[in-house]
């Protein structure tokens, strides 16, 4: 890892004022941006560390909205999300203890790894994500691998979800790395059902429609039984093939229908 | 350089460090306290862990700098006042939990978080809250048995697998 200097404001708006500066990056947990630094895969002249900030920790709930500060632990949100069970089971799964106990949501949606956990949650709630600036739709936020709406020295500040009726995500696991092979994420409103798919597709987080549309009409684990992702996009490597990814969507969407009951 | 201090298992300790510093090397290195390991360096095998204010974390993907002011647990605060080893240490051994032992540390400091938190863990538990810590000899049946024992539970109960 190249030296770096080290920054920990307390505010959001001193946060924004040391990124500013040329080559700083913002530090949440650490647990994706450390190892990548000693790969040498990012070298910021100026971390911005982002969890002495009071403002963007913890949960809170109203009007069938659950709000969650941008640097809030994977740990505290399992702890926290209790009005929002399918969240709070997804968060609790996330890597292992120790990861939980310092990773952040914030940095999670930020980094958009296309085998993350919570992408599939902001994208099947149809969350809000706040920054210090503006309000971006999940359905605009995430641009591909390991690119979000974003821009430069951009801080999530919180991310607010609209409370399912009913909800259950399902992971796969990649049991060496703990992430998500496949992860299905399954909100029911009542507006219609939303399902999104990590860990899949060459594209990163994606919502699949004709589930939606399935399930809209009848939730129950049948009503996609019919139903087939086309493989073209999935992802393949040494962990498993395109038709392999594709076949699993399937079944974790229907584990999750199922689950959610 | 950055200057900090923190409690490292109840001393007040201070330092001088890079941006770059990793807790795991500023315990290792600054303090001398060379019993928390390093396995893979690389977030995923745990043998690092230590307590931040009161939780585990992986001492090699978290920065000294960050810890500044934290209260701080490694595996050399764990032992009884009297130099005694603690319950779950001493299970470790009773029930062969380790091998050659290098992984031993962070084992027992991820044990004395699930145990704070969860008193008396069933197997599942105990295998699930353990996920994140990687051994190479013992084939973990042992460390889950030690883990139940140091909770007061009987261990014959556990299935071998
Ligand atoms: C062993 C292991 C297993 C894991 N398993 C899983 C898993 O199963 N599922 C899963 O989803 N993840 C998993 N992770 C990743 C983990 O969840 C990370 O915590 C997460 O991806 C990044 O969050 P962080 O707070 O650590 O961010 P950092 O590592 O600090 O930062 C990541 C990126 O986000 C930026 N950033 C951080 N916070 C913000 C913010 N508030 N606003 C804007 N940008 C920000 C940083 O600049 C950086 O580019 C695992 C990690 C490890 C080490
Ligand atoms: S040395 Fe820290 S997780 Fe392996
Ligand atoms: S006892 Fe050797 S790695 Fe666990």
């Amino acid at each position: 890892m190249y030296d770096f200097s080290f920054v920990k404001p307390g505010t959001v708006a001193d946060a924004v004022t040391a990124l500013a500066s040329e080559d700083a990056q913002a530090l949440g947990g650490g647990q994706t941006l450390i190892p990548t630094m000693k790969q040498r895969l990012a070298s910021p002249a100026k971390l911005v560390s982002l969890t002495g900030i009071a403002d963007m920790q913890g949960v809170s709930q109203s009007g069938g909205v659950l709000s969650i500060g941008g640097a809030t632990t994977h740990a505290a949100v399992s702890a926290q999300a209790g009005g929002f069970a399918g969240l709070a089971a997804l968060a609790g799964g996330i890597g292992d203890p120790a990861v939980r106990n310092r990773g952040t949501i914030g940095g999670s949606l930020a980094n958009n790894d296309p085998a993350a956990c919570y992408p599939s949650a902001a994208l099947a709630t149809g969350a809000t994500i706040v920054t210090n600036t503006r309000e971006i739709a999940a359905d605009d936020f995430f641009q591909g691998l390991f690119e979000t709406a974003l821009d430069e020295g951009e801080i999530i500040t919180a991310v607010h979800m609209p409370i399912p009726e009913a909800s259950n995500y399902q992971k796969f696991e990649q049991p060496a790395s703990r992430f998500a092979l496949v992860g299905v994420f399954v909100a029911k409103y009542a507006s219609g059902v939303r399902v999104a798919v990590t860990g899949a597709s060459e594209g990163g987080v994606f919502r699949w429609s004709e589930a939606e549309a399935a399930l809209g009409a009848n939730f129950s684990p049948d009503a996609v039984s019919g139903l087939s992702v086309a493989p073209g996009d999935m992802i393949e490597d040494l962990h498993g093939s395109k038709a392999y990814r594709a076949h699993l969507v399937k079944v974790m969407t229907s584990r999750a229908v199922a689950a959610a009951g | 350089m950055t200057k900090l201090s923190m409690t490292v298992n109840g001393k007040p300790v201070s330092g001088n460090v890079e941006g770059r510093t990793l807790l795991v090397d500023f315990l290792r290195q600054d303090l001398h306290l060379t019993g928390t390991h390093v396995g893979c360096d690389t977030s995923q095998c745990g043998a690092c862990t230590v307590h931040v204010n009161g939780v585990a974390v992986k001492s090699c993907t978290m920065l000294a700098a960050e810890a500044d002011g934290a209260d701080v647990a490694t595996i050399e605060g764990q032992a009884n006042a009297d130099g005694s080893l603690n319950v779950i240490q001493q299970a470790f051994q009773d029930h062969h939990g380790l091998q050659c032992g290098f992984c031993t540390p962070g084992m027992v400091m991820a044990t004395a978080d699930l145990l704070k938190n969860n008193p008396t863990p069933n197997e599942a538990d105990v295998r699930h809250h353990l996920d994140g810590n990687i051994c190479r000899c013992t084939g973990y049946h042992n460390i889950v048995k030690a883990v139940l024992a140091a909770s007061g539970q009987d261990v014959d109960a556990v299935a071998a697998e």
